[in-house]
């Protein structure tokens, strides 16, 4: 464990190495990247294992002396951190893996997989993170490594767009995040979390404070972790290649937010406020976010949409106390969503379109992409026995203990929407006749599926760490030792667990009726409410609307300040020129190289001198 | 010989300078802006032989050194003539407005 700090440093190799040797390597790169994240997975197991019987390992070191002020940089070992370590070298790993496959065959090969160790290193270096400077310095890298794998195919326009869009809205988040950690900087004298947190509990920040941070710094974690109303980006980003998407915008970057949340969760419990907007929101972002993907029409975009409901599911279980829950929720959303990512990257890499409504009847012709899928889709709609279902089961029980049924209820009808939605994706996709003509349909190779594979075990059986079947193991372990973190497991009442199974269930049957066994029309729903269509399919012109308002409203100023640019600034700057510039023209004429010129100007200056020596009578005082 | 004040011998000083400044800030002929230099030269001198007999502490210094100014006035003389016949070789005129080649 006290070598942890090598972990993050196996990728960031890869990284470097690839950037220089790379052009040679060429498809060798894969390898490269596969053995490092192969080594880190490897070790964050350790540390892992080491974790369950060691305390928390922190080590530090002075980074800069600024006066009193020490900044220290260094790594730290909590229970947290190991479970992301693992998470995140593991889904990596298997990225790195199934992208040996997906993306054979393309020019920047080698820079793929560059960025890939890249974006890894930043995302390790940020969970490892003991001090919010640092985290903040890896949340502004794992930001770049996104939006250079978002704009991976740049000579795509809409890819440039999406990259260009992600960075600009996780900015706006980054900057509440920083003006909360500035703000808590200035209180507590420190970036230090341990520091921080022993200020909260012994009082030494006035509540108002707290309140204000811990929103800011939430409003950092919106941004990331694509929560309403900052929530538009991580659709768009799905222009980036699946394995992308799967790794970022599935399992750990947009997990971050969530992460941070968790970090700081003992100043967010300081403060009722804060965790009252984090619920609200998460719980708000859930539900609408599934109704969007209830309509949408990409196979990737359903998938997004389903990601951003999911990671408001984890916010609403943190803003309830939850934190259990929300990591919980955290680690088996990682597999099974990245599990559902890599499966849907192996069905446009088999049939070239991501439209689902060409699709159809693939389950027969991918003969291990379907029940891969199936398993995805069964864990995140919370069908019993499934990881999905235990953690969403948690979530639940932790929304209702916190006594807010507004909120409960909402996550039950977000829990439906989810399980239409996908197995609405499922049964289009899988099942029924082609809607186009569709050839040379085949399975994936090996190297795709098998990663596939292990993500389908892990979206199994992750559910078992924390079951109140068989005892909370990961619960207990994750809050041990820190009452701030609440409850290992929250006793609920059993109908709780009833009401979720049956809701899934339900939502499942309505999606077989419609797109399975399609004895009710298809177009139910949009027939006979074309506006609530109209504005799910269009996302409630969100985008347009912060096209008509922010967008505008920023370009007016722009073209306003452009022109004060052209005309004050730049006029002034001319005449400076022009009175400088007329000048020497004037000095030069005078320099005509006629001696006798160069006399009379002197004695003329004398002459004025000799007469303003007369006039003052005498020398000038 | 006191009949004749100090002023009187300033006053010619004085016009004679100033003929000679007059002369070497007009004239256009270089031979008689040189002239005119000498007019000046010499206005100086009679300031100083005026002043080694009128000045504060009179003494024969003044008039030595206005023979010494003579004598280096008149190798200045030649020097300047040497000059400018060289100048009239090159460009054949003696129009001091030609003579402007320290503008490039």
């Amino acid at each position: 464990m006290e070598n942890a700090w090598i972990i993050p440093l196996f990728p960031l190799i890869s990284f470097l190495f690839l950037l220089l040797f790379g052009r040679r390597l060429k498809e060798n790169s894969g390898y490269v990247g596969m053995v490092l994240t192969f080594l880190s997975l490897i070790y964050s197991l350790v540390v892992l294992f080491d974790r369950f019987n060691h305390p928390t390992y922190k080590a530090e070191a002075t980074w800069l002396a600024i006066g009193d002020v020490q900044l220290t940089a260094g790594f730290e070992v909590n229970q947290l951190n190991a479970l992301m370590l693992v998470i995140v070298s593991l889904v990596s790993f298997l990225v790195h893996t199934y992208s040996k496959g997906y993306m054979h065959g393309d020019d920047r090969f080698h820079i793929f997989y560059a960025y890939l160790g890249l974006f890894t290193f930043a995302m390790l270096g940020l969970v490892v993170s003991p001090n919010l400077l640092q985290t903040y310095i890896f949340w502004e890298l794992v930001g770049v490594g996104s939006f250079l794998l978002i704009g991976f195919y740049f000579y795509k326009e809409e890819a440039k767009a999406a990259a260009k869009k992600a960075f600009i809205m996780t900015r706006i988040g980054d900057v509440g995040l920083l003006i909360g950690m500035i703000l808590l900087f200035w209180q507590v004298g420190s970036f230090e979390y341990d520091a921080i947190f022993l200020a909260v509990e012994e009082g030494a920040i006035s509540a108002g404070i707290i309140t204000l941070t811990a929103i800011l710094i939430f409003i950092g974690a919106v941004g990331k972790s694509g929560q309403f109303p900052l929530h538009t980006w991580l659709p768009d980003a799905m222009e980036g290649p699946t394995p992308v998407s799967a790794l970022i915008h599935a399992a750990t970057m947009v997990a971050a937010g969530v992460y941070l949340v968790a970090a700081l969760f003992p100043l967010f419990t300081a403060s009722e406020t804060a965790l009252m907007t984090v619920a609200v929101v998460g719980g708000f972002t859930a539900i609408f976010a599934a109704s969007i993907g209830l309509v949408q029409t990409d196979i990737k975009r359903v998938l997004a949409y389903s990601t951003v409901s999911q990671l408001g599911y984890m916010m609403l279980a943190l803003g309830s106390a939850g934190y259990v829950a929300g990591v919980f929720h955290l680690m088996t959303h990682a597999f099974f969503k990245a599990l559902l990512f890599l499966a849907a990257g192996s069905v446009i890499h088999a049939v070239h379109t991501q439209n689902i409504e060409e699709m159809g009847g693939l389950w027969k012709k991918l003969r291990l992409t379907g029940p891969l899928f199936l398993i995805g889709t069964l864990a995140i709609s919370g069908v019993p026995l499934l990881s999905g279902f235990f953690s969403k089961d948690e979530i639940l029980i932790a929304a209702w203990a916190n006594g807010n049924p507004v909120l409960f209820w909402l996550a039950v009808i977000a829990a439906f929407f989810t399980a239409f939605y996908m197995f609405r994706l499922f049964f289009m996709v899988f099942t029924g006749q082609a809607r186009s003509e569709m050839k040379n349909v085949h399975e994936s190779p090996k190297v795709m599926t098998v990663p596939m594979i292990v993500l389908g075990v892990l979206a199994v059986v992750a559910g078992y760490f924390n079951t109140p079947w068989f005892g909370t193991f990961l619960g207990d372990w994750l809050v041990e030792g820190n009452e701030a973190l609440g409850h290992g497991h929250t006793e609920g009442p059993i109908w709780i667990m009833i009401v979720a199974t049956l809701v899934s269930l339900l939502g499942i049957f309505l999606a077989w009726l419609m797109y399975g066994k399609k004895s009710l029309e298809r177009d139910w729903l949009s027939s006979r409410m074309p506006t609530t269509y109209n504005m799910l399919y269009n996302k409630y012109y969100l985008d347009e609307f912060y096209a008509l308002s922010v967008v505008k409203t920023t370009k007016g100023v722009s073209v306003l300040l452009s022109y004060i640019e052209a005309f004050v600034v730049e006029g002034i700057v001319k005449g400076v020129a022009g009175i400088v510039h007329g000048l020497g023209k004037t000095g030069s004429k005078i320099q005509s190289g006629q001696v006798q010129a160069y006399g009379t100007v002197a004695f003329v200056g004398l002459a004025v001198l000799v007469v303003v020596y007369v006039l003052a009578g005498g020398y000038l005082k | 010989m006191s009949s004749v004040p100090v002023s009187a011998y300033l006053t010619l000083a004085l016009i004679l300078f100033c003929i000679g400044l007059y002369g070497a800030l007009t004239k256009r002929n270089t031979v008689i802006v040189l002239i005119s230099i000498e007019l000046m030269l010499n206005a100086v001198n009679i300031n100083l032989v005026a002043f080694s007999k009128f000045g504060m502490i009179p003494s024969i210094t003044g008039q030595v050194f206005a023979l010494f100014a003579i004598a280096v006035a008149a190798a200045e003389a030649a020097v300047g003539l040497a000059i400018l016949i060289a100048l009239y070789r090159n460009k054949k005129t003696v129009n001091i407005d030609e003579m402007n080649d320290l503008k490039s």
